[in-house]
């Protein structure tokens, strides 16, 4: 079933404030095979939060995550994420394409700190293969 | 470090149990990156790792290269998955390639590849150094 149309320019509620801890942000690194020792979070750290937009996002929209496939993120960043900052996404549906098909979805995430102030936007192309026939 | 040129080529290996703990680590519990018969009822070859996975990976070497470094933009599309076997490692590769700007950053051009062959498309960091 394609994705509905309507969606494209639509901005989701704010995901729930998340602390970043340095606990959190260990798990991080040492899942990616890397070891922390303090400081600000890795560049992909901020995809957490992005992934908790699209998810709410997914829910909505009734999409089913394991026929979601990545095909594509950009981060652009204010500043580096660090253990204390609490952070909201706000996912804005950008695009909507058919293809073949798939959708191509097309997603912005900005993501705020506890002041409102912008920490990073991220976007994302993210394909739903479509159900077999 | 010269201003401009190749840097030293990272490797990295992603195994299923590095998938796993990424699931816990990142909230991503695609079912793709775990379950053989849900990846290929998708039409995929096998367990693929997360593509922000192999993103990390790229971010590590960014990292290893300008240690401290803040990181202005990064960006990359996932041009093939990676499929990482039940039993063994993958291997990924990244390269760099510097080219200054004249603003004060430094453009990092990755090569992500894993058995030869490229994994994500136009992989590119942009570093305040």
């Amino acid at each position: 079933m394609p994705v509905d149309q309507s969606l494209v320019g639509r901005e989701f509620p704010p995901t729930r404030p998340y602390a970043v801890s340095e606990e959190k942000v260990r798990q991080f690194v040492t899942a990616t095979g890397g070891e922390y020792g303090g400081g600000p979070a890795p560049a992909t750290f901020p995809i957490v939060l992005a992934f908790d937009a699209m998810n709410a996002f997914l829910e909505s929209e009734s999409i089913d995550l394991f026929r979601i496939v990545h095909g594509e993120q950009k981060f652009r960043y204010e500043r580096p994420v660090v253990p204390g900052d609490v952070l909201t996404a706000t996912l804005t549906v950008a695009s909507l394409r058919q293809i073949g098909g798939n959708d191509i979805i097309g997603t912005a995430s900005e993501i705020t700190d506890a002041d409102g102030a912008l920490v990073c936007t991220t976007t994302a192309t993210l394909v739903h293969r479509g159900a077999a026939a | 470090m010269s201003a401009s040129g190749n840097l030293p080529t990272q490797v990295f290996t992603i195994t299923r149990a590095d998938l796993v703990a990424y699931a816990g680590a990142s909230g991503d519990h695609n079912p793709i990156h775990q379950d053989e018969s849900v990846a290929r009822s998708v039409g995929l070859p096998g367990v693929i790792a997360h593509g922000m996975y192999t993103m990390a990976l790229a971010a590590r070497a960014v990292e290893s290269w300008f240690p401290g470094a803040e990181v202005v933009s990064f960006g990359c599309k996932f041009t093939n998955p990676v499929v990482v076997p039940a039993e063994v490692g993958v291997d990924i590769e990244v390269a760099g390639e510097v080219k200054p700007g004249d603003d004060g950053l430094t453009t990092v051009a990755l090569t992500v590849t894993s058995g030869g062959q490229k994994v994500l498309g136009m992989p590119k960091a942009v570093v305040r150094v």
